[in-house]
């Protein structure tokens, strides 16, 4: 039997039948101009609709070349640095540089310098807290929790531009102690912050903590189980909400972190909403170990006593002739560091910051390696928001608290 | 007199006269709705808000609008000129000349139309045009995004308000605004039908889309959504429009639920007031709400926002809408006109 005889027509049908429609996903260049880029973040997103298929982060739009600079520095001027790195938790970079200085000139710091550092290290944690937590709501859409948590930053830059003299550069941590000893009258003043402050973390809770739409935007968004978060390099806030204790003001304490009290808080499901949760309890533990330092603190030296490493006072340098030749030394050359290497670490808001310092002998590093927490977690975006929508993908941004001083360096 | 105005001429100028009494109050609220919004969400957020140009920064509005004038519109490169200069001259007319039909008073509306209820639904259903115009001809990713994301809100969202109206409309027996408020004489209907106030309120902010609703201009984001590429008097006029659209918003609450232009109760101290101020302290109360709303909630995510329209909405207000027809029917309460 003969075949049926195909129309040109018949063959044109079929072949429409058959055409395979290959829709592409459109790509969106979300940032580096992007108002929850925070800072210079610049991801490409492939689309499928709403639906983020691949993110795609790009690094280097805010490399200064950090750690090469500071191989040209002395240990004094590269303290500096660190500020800008992490510019919203300014002191605690500075911590981790300071610890790694002392630990190669083998050095030990008079204690009130360490409760002081104790001290300003949990206001920075709290500086930094405030400003993740609120810009974050601003990126769901949540407008009021922004205003009133640069409200409270504002009081607490007060008490940074009171010990340092500067707002948010500090420079106040410094390899042997802090650079001065803290004002008249600062200690009351932060006491009495640290009474009020839970007060604003409840308000803060009550706009978000309980909200419907808050909790829809962020339970379950961007999950990652314990063993990814390690895989992935997590630390820190977004570590622990995904239910690992792991908190190196605990672990490994430094400063005066072994002589206070305070809890680690564990989330459960490493969401966007653990996240937030988590990093809501530290602000309240840090005011708690505000309160303790303030308590326990001492009058007495805040750096060390060895004028190869600290300046003199000013004012013995008018009298002093060895004291001159000390200050000049310090400023010019500054202090050689024994030839060694160490990796230290400190629990910086973000989490696990780490500076690599190699020191060969002279005044200035051989090399200095900087491990910063945000890298680790910007890796992570591509994992976290796969498949989630673009709304989501904003939220994840901001969970992860990322600040690109630090992540580009 | 009286015969000049019954001439073309003078029906002519006495319409022209009719409208400005509507457009300019009008837009003499939406100019100080921007200041009260500015002022309103300082006061929740601890700042003080606009409080330089003018006593309490009442000038604010008119340096904003004068700095708009000044700009220049930039039109992409990839833009279609005539549509993308058409959308937000849309938006700005429609939100206009919906105000026609809007009882301030017993009987003062610029046109006594007896299916007023449907003007308004219509005018505000071809609001989204504006919006996809705009979006589409922008020639922008965000900007078309936020134009989808827009005409799915807006479609979904006036569905159940087409139910709300219907089972308001079943409780008066005509689609006259002035006699929808006349027939809350003795309780106003948001008591009665709460549950479809609630439904209409909150449907009017997703219509208006306004905070939590505000994802065809959601900043964090799509930046700013449809109108992305706007700037200068085009800016302006999607920006009049959208305050316009919110009051005329609150304007419907205040005739379908509010009882319009009555005072509270219908008893001595409250029929002090005249009416039209009844009526205005009314729609700046819901006006305060949105602003209220806005400073309190995050913004919806896309999808849920959706499943809050379809299946949490819809359902509702059908569900009422036939327990409204039923009790009506069952107890004989049924308008007979």
């Amino acid at each position: 039997m003969a075949e049926p005889e195909v129309t040109a027509g018949e063959r044109a049908v079929e072949a429409a039948e058959r055409r395979v429609v290959e829709i592409d996903s459109h790509a969106i260049n979300f940032g580096p101009q992007h108002p929850a880029a925070h800072g210079v973040l610049r991801l490409v997103l492939e689309m499928d609709g709403e639906v983020v298929e691949r993110a795609d982060p790009h690094v280097g739009l805010l490399h200064r070349g950090t750690e090469k600079l500071i191989e040209y520095k002395s240990y004094m001027q590269a303290l500096p640095y660190f500020d800008r790195l992490d510019y919203v938790s300014p002191m605690c970079e500075e911590h981790a540089f300071a610890l790694a200085t002392e630990k190669l000139l083998g050095i030990e710091v008079p204690a009130r310098a360490k409760w002081i550092r104790t001290l300003f290290a949990e206001i920075t944690r709290v500086l930094n807290h405030l400003l993740n937590i609120t810009t974050y709501g601003l990126d769901v859409g949540a407008i009021t929790p922004v205003m009133w948590g640069f409200e409270e930053r504002e009081k607490l830059l007060e008490f940074h531009e009171a010990a340092s003299g500067a707002r948010l550069h500090a420079n106040y941590f410094r390899p042997g102690g802090v650079a001065k000893d803290l004002p008249a009258g600062l200690e009351e003043r932060i006491a009495d912050w640290a009474e009020t402050f839970p007060k604003l973390v409840d308000d803060l809770q009550t706009l978000l903590t309980g909200n419907r739409i808050w909790k829809q935007r962020t339970v379950d968004i961007g999950a990652i189980g314990p063993e990814d978060a390690l895989a992935w390099g997590f630390s820190g806030p977004c570590l622990r909400a995904s239910g690992v204790p792991w908190d190196l003001r605990r672990s490994q304490p430094y400063d005066m972190y072994d002589q206070v009290e305070f809890e680690v808080p564990v989330g459960r499901n490493g969401d966007c909403y653990d996240r937030y949760l988590v990093r809501m309890e530290e602000m309240r533990q840090s005011a708690r170990i505000v309160k303790q330092c303030l308590a326990r603190m001492q009058p007495g030296p805040v750096k060390v006593q060895d004028n190869k490493i600290a300046p003199p006072p000013r004012a013995e340098m008018k009298r002093s002739m060895e004291s001159l030749i000390h200050h000049f030394k310090l400023y010019t050359e500054g202090y050689h560091v024994p030839a060694g290497a160490t990796y230290t670490v400190v629990e910086s808001p973000k989490g696990e910051f780490g500076v690599y310092l190699v020191a060969d002998g002279s005044n200035r590093p051989y090399r200095c390696k900087i491990r910063p927490t945000g890298f680790a977690h910007l890796q992570a975006i591509e994992v976290l928001s796969k498949r989630h929508m673009l709304a989501d993908a904003v939220a994840i941004i901001g969970s992860l608290d990322l600040v690109f001083g630090e992540v580009d360096r | 007199m009286t015969e000049f105005l019954a001439t073309p001429i003078g029906t002519l100028i006495l319409l022209v006269l009719e409208t400005l009494a509507i457009l300019v109050p009008l837009l003499v609220f939406v100019a100080y709705a921007t200041w009260a919004e500015r002022k309103v969400l300082a006061a929740m957020h601890l700042r003080k808000g606009p409080n330089v140009v003018g006593l309490f920064g009442l000038l604010q509005p008119f340096a904003d609008a004068l700095k708009m004038l000044m700009k220049e519109t930039i039109i992409p490169t990839g833009a279609n000129r005539a549509l993308f200069l058409l959308a937000p001259v849309i938006t700005f007319v429609l939100a206009m000349i919906a105000w026609a039909v809007v009882p301030v008073n017993d009987g003062w509306a610029v046109a006594k139309i007896n299916v007023g209820v449907l003007y308004l639904f219509a005018i505000s259903s071809l609001g989204v045009y504006g919006v996809i115009i705009a979006g589409w001809a922008s020639n922008s990713k965000y900007a078309f995004l936020g134009a989808m994301r827009s005409a799915a809100q807006m479609v979904s969202y006036e569905v159940s308000i087409g139910f709300v109206m219907v089972s308001v409309l079943l409780c008066v027996g005509s689609l006259n605004l002035n006699d929808i408020v006349l027939a809350q004489r003795h309780v106003w209907f948001a008591l009665p039908l709460f549950p479809m106030f609630l439904v209409f309120f909150i449907s009017g902010l997703a219509e208006t889309n306004r905070s939590p609703f505000d994802l065809p201009e959601g900043e964090s984001e799509i930046v700013a959504g449809f109108f992305v590429e706007y700037s200068s008097l085009a800016f302006g006029l999607f920006f009049l429009g959208e305050y316009a659209n919110m009051f005329l918003m609150s304007a419907m609450t205040t005739i379908l639920f509010l009882g319009g232009w009555l005072a509270p109760f219908g008893v001595e101290p409250f029929t002090w007031l005249p009416g039209p101020i009844w009526f205005l302290l009314k729609v700046f109360a819901c006006m305060f709400v949105f602003i209220w709303v806005r400073g309190t909630l995050p913004r919806y995510r896309y999808d849920q926002l959706m499943r809050l329209g379809w299946k949490v909405f819809l359902p509702l207000s059908l569900f009422w809408l036939v327990l409204t027809a039923g009790v009506l029917m069952a107890t004989g309460w049924v308008p007979r006109t």
